[in-house]
């Protein structure tokens, strides 16, 4: 029988979390042991894969590529886990919604406006559960460590972890 | 007060058996029998306002939720300060706080040390179903010594009742209506420019959020120190 | 003043009024016709002083064919007059034959419809002139209490009556009363609230424009039966007129010893002064509104203790709307029995309304409680105009409700409306015909209350915003079926944990249309389409942003 599939995504983020995962350290082992990485920063695979069990997604939803990548994950994923605070409440990714996209893209590269046409077509950072349906929140800046552990082990298990006064936005 | 004029009442706080002075509080009351309520507009040494609405508790008989901080006990009174009911909406207050303007909690010079964060996680928190508001809002550094970022202010108006009540300078007010609402110094001016700001920085100290710092603080390093509220009142009331 | 000198007054102006074989009575309330200014003039050309008087009223009841005049003692009204109508008037009383291209038949008939309590004899009375309040008998319940019964006789009077609040909530005034008479406080207080907001509310503006003593009287009679020696009218500055006619009415009711010191000459002081709103809605809360009076910002604090313990500088505190102090002196005059049978069982009395919207004749009108609905809006009000068709009714402003065609023969009291989701509110009504559309109204609403939220509690202060951008939404034709679960969740943490009225009944409106109007709501989310045409759907659907 094959191992449960899990993959990772990194969307608008700034890979912290994925940090946060390999810091699990020999635990990864583990982890290695109990499934497959499928689809993530650390696989070398171009298209997501069909019949995910679980996977964990990094980064707020921000420019058209995500909206499709993200509910292209949704139809293929058994359990979506919002992973971190750019993913729950779109963080600092967000705090562009207040001035606007347009006014970012200008303060960030002001010398060179042709230039911006080939970027990535920026909208509104928008958390997670407000783009696909959500299993789990992992909320933190970046989510501890353990946490990772825990919640993958219940979602194998077919149980929704709760993970209420474990976790916190923010560090 | 004439405090042998006062009666003592016996009631039930989350079915356990507790008697107390009947000018009491029902927040008083559950705290000093180590009952936690939340709150975040209340701190002790200033008066309640009952704003934020996080601490309402049902009582038999009452069909209406009653904030404790505000509420004094009854005789026969059965409060309930924990139920479902209770515990829905308080975590629907708290994402609409957070859904109302910028919470960052990772770039926050109060990250780790401030009481919505803390409540979030208390409460179990984990996300926010309703949208960002995410207006755009100001960052106050004219005062040599403070900033006010109006980003991270729930309005719980504590700095508004300790710079009246403690300090006697009534620096601090609010503006505004409804969404619109902020805080202000004197007449709307920059901090910095305010004429009857004594610069004590109480403000900052019971602020429970980052609205209110000092400068030179970086992520997570504003440490708050709100605890002498209660002496000052105290000392206060045996001065006059 | 004594009672004596009050009746001979009285008597004095009803004869000098009987000494005019004519009588021209001239409603317009725009204050700046010069229909009555003109008219006197003609009449002084025509040497006429001695047989023709004018009098200017503020009130005859059909506001929407103003100027009106009214010939006396021939009772013939005549609807838009205008200067150049001035000398066929004349002509008329002179030969007797009344106008016919001028004739007014609906107000007659309306007129029949209603039972004016509040209202009554405004249309004989000018705002201006104490003495014509006193012709028609003003002050006589006061001098009657002051000099013939005790402060508990009127307050058992009062509870008898059976009154209820007219403000919008419907406590029981006499138990109101009794709780402020029995606090301890060496000093109380006497507050008319008299800060209309709701969108399409005019009653207490017109009461007190037209006929600003019966307010007076109302909250004099109230001072002596709870024991308050100074009363303060909180009235909103955008009611200029209103203002300046009660400030007159106060001078004049001072320079005749009816408000002041030792008033009746028996040892009774009661003064009133005015307090101006700032334009927040929400100081006409009762607790806002007293901590405004107080100099501070206008927010509700929470209740108890309610402002009968703890009101106005912490001083027991009786504070009535201003059409429950206008019903005040007609009980004391004549009698709880008399006010008792009229109305339903719970709902005693009248109520005015203010028509607004879509409907025929706007206005005030003021019936017995429990009329049904439909005889308000169709009968009173004329219908809908343009052979279009009724869609729902407002009732409450912005802590009311919509009720829909299918409950219009409901009858009008504080129980029913609640049934059907509404409040009886302080009696605006805005009827609406299918070009409104429904969701249109629950943005309006909600965008009011967003406005005029306080700002002071969570649920209102973000509930409002985050209701008011999802119908944005919606109106938009950007609303998911899950934004009206969004809704109702909202809706429901408003009501049960908000801080003050404003915040738990700001649901109502929405939550009404939700209930009677869903099919309006789904048409927007799921056809794109706005039923009633008013929204502008964006044709194409811009990303989520």
């Amino acid at each position: 029988m094959s191992k449960p599939r899990l993959a990772s995504i990194w969307l608008d983020g700034c890979s912290g979390c994925h940090m946060s995962l390999i810091d699990l350290d020999d635990q990864l082992f583990a982890l290695a042991e109990k499934v497959d990485v499928v689809f993530g920063p650390l696989v070398d695979t171009k298209e997501f894969p069909e019949g995910v069990d679980i996977t964990l997604v990094e980064g707020a939803v921000s420019t058209d590529e995500d909206h499709e990548v993200i509910k292209l994950i949704r139809q293929r994923t058994k359990y979506l886990v919002a992973l971190g605070d750019c993913a729950v409440t779109t963080n600092i990714p967000g705090m562009r919604n207040s001035s606007g996209t347009q006014e970012m893209l200008q303060g960030v590269y002001p010398e060179a406006p042709a230039w911006t046409d080939d970027l990535p077509k920026l909208q509104r950072a928008l958390p997670l559960h407000a783009v696909v349906k959500v299993d789990v929140h992992l909320p933190g800046c970046p989510p501890p460590p353990e946490m990772f552990f825990a919640v993958i082990a219940a979602l194998l298990e077919d149980r929704i972890p709760d993970v209420q006064n474990q976790v916190r936005f923010g560090m | 007060m004439n405090a042998t004029s006062v009666r003592i009442v016996t009631l039930k706080i989350d079915d356990r058996e507790l008697s107390a002075r009947e000018d009491r509080t029902i927040l008083e009351v559950a705290r000093e029998n180590q009952l936690d309520i939340p709150t975040l507009c209340h701190l002790d040494g200033l008066s309640s306002s009952g704003a934020c609405r996080l601490c309402l508790v049902e009582i038999t008989g009452i069909r209406r939720l009653l904030p404790a901080c505000v509420t004094t006990v009854g005789e026969g009174m059965e409060v309930y300060t924990n139920t479902p009911r209770i515990q829905h909406y308080r975590k629907l207050i708290l994402e609409l706080l957070f859904s109302e303007r910028n919470h960052v909690c990772s770039v926050c010079v109060s990250n780790g040390q401030c009481e919505l964060q803390e409540l979030a996680r208390k409460l179990g928190v984990d996300h926010v179903h309703y949208p960002y508001l995410m207006p755009e809002l100001p960052v106050d550094a004219s005062n040599p010594r403070f900033v006010v970022d109006h980003n991270r202010c729930i309005l719980c108006g504590r700095c508004t009742r300790a710079c009246d009540e403690i300090e006697g300078a009534h620096t601090w007010d609010m503006r505004g209506r409804g969404i619109e609402t902020r805080v202000i110094t004197d007449f709307s001016d920059p901090w910095g420019a305010s004429s009857t700001c004594t610069g004590c920085g109480k403000c900052v100290h019971v602020c429970p959020t980052g609205a209110l710092s000092e400068k030179g603080r970086s992520v997570a390093e504003m440490v708050k120190h709100k605890h002498f509220m209660p002496y000052l009142t105290l000392m206060r009331k045996e001065q006059s | 003043m004594t009672p004596e000198e009050l009746h001979d007054l009285c008597t004095q102006e009803q004869e000098a009024a009987e000494q005019y074989p004519h009588h021209l009575y001239v409603c317009s309330s725009d204050p700046k016709s010069i229909l009555a200014k003109d008219l006197r003039q003609e009449i002084k050309k025509r040497d006429k002083e001695k047989t023709i008087c004018v009098h200017e009223v503020g009130f005859m009841g059909l506001g929407a064919e103003e100027p009106i005049v009214r010939v006396e003692p021939q009772q013939v009204y005549y609807q838009r007059v205008g200067a150049e109508d001035i000398d066929a008037l004349f002509d008329s009383l002179d030969s007797g034959k009344s106008i016919e291209r001028l004739a007014c038949e609906t107000l007659p008939e309306l007129l029949k419809h209603q039972r004016l309590v509040v209202l009554d004899k405004n249309d004989r009375i000018n705002p201006n002139r104490i003495e014509d309040y006193i012709a028609c008998g003003g002050y006589q319940a006061l001098m009657r209490a002051l000099t013939e019964q005790s402060p508990a006789q009127v307050l058992e009077e009062i509870t008898q009556s059976g009154l209820r609040g007219r403000g919008g909530a419907g406590f029981p005034t006499g138990l109101k009363w009794n709780l402020v008479a029995k606090a301890q406080g060496e000093k109380k207080y006497v507050v008319c609230n008299a800060d209309e907001g709701d969108p399409g509310a005019f009653m207490d503006r017109m009461i007190l424009e037209c006929n600003p003593h019966r307010v007076l009287e109302g909250m004099l009679l109230a001072g002596y039966a709870v024991g308050a020696s100074q009363g303060y009218i909180y009235i909103r500055a955008e009611y200029p007129l209103a203002i300046k006619r009660l400030r007159l009415a106060i001078k004049q009711a001072q320079r005749l010893g009816l408000l002041g010191h030792r008033i009746g000459e028996v040892g009774f002081d009661f003064n009133i002064e005015l307090r101006l709103g700032a334009g927040a809605f929400v100081c006409g809360e009762e607790t806002a509104l007293l901590g405004s009076i107080a100099g501070r910002r206008g927010t509700p604090r929470p209740r108890p203790p309610y402002p009968a313990e703890r009101g106005l500088w912490n001083a027991p505190t009786l504070i009535n709307n201003v059409e429950t102090f206008a019903n005040i002196a007609p009980i004391m005059k004549h009698g709880s029995a008399w006010f008792a049978n009229i109305g339903t069982e719970k709902s005693k009395g009248t109520k005015v309304f203010a028509l607004a919207g879509r409907v025929t004749y706007t206005g005030l009108v003021e019936v017995p409680m429990g009329v049904p609905l439909r005889d308000i809006i169709f009968k009173l009000g004329g219908g809908i105009p343009n052979h279009c068709e009724f869609k729902a009714v407002q009732t409450g402003g912005p802590s009311g409700g919509c009720i829909p065609a299918e409950h219009l023969d409901i009858s009008v009291d504080y129980d029913s409306l609640a049934q059907v989701g509404s409040i009886m509110g302080s009696g605006g009504m805005i009827i609406m015909d299918e070009t409104s559309c429904m969701v249109d109204v629950a943005k309006f609403f909600m965008a009011f209350c967003c406005e005029e939220s306080c700002g002071k509690c969570i649920p209102c202060r973000v509930g409002t915003s985050q209701m008011y951008h999802i119908l944005q939404r919606i109106t938009n034709g950007q609303g998911t079926l899950y934004d009206l679960e969004l809704l109702e969740e909202l809706c429901d943490v408003m009501q049960n944990t908000s801080l003050c009225g404003l915040g738990q009944t700001a649901p109502n409106p929405l939550l009404s249309t939700l209930r009677f109007f869903r099919h309006e709501y789904l048409a927007h989310i799921l056809d794109k389409q706005c039923p009633a045409k008013v929204c502008k759907i964006h044709k194409v659907m811009e990303a989520v942003s």
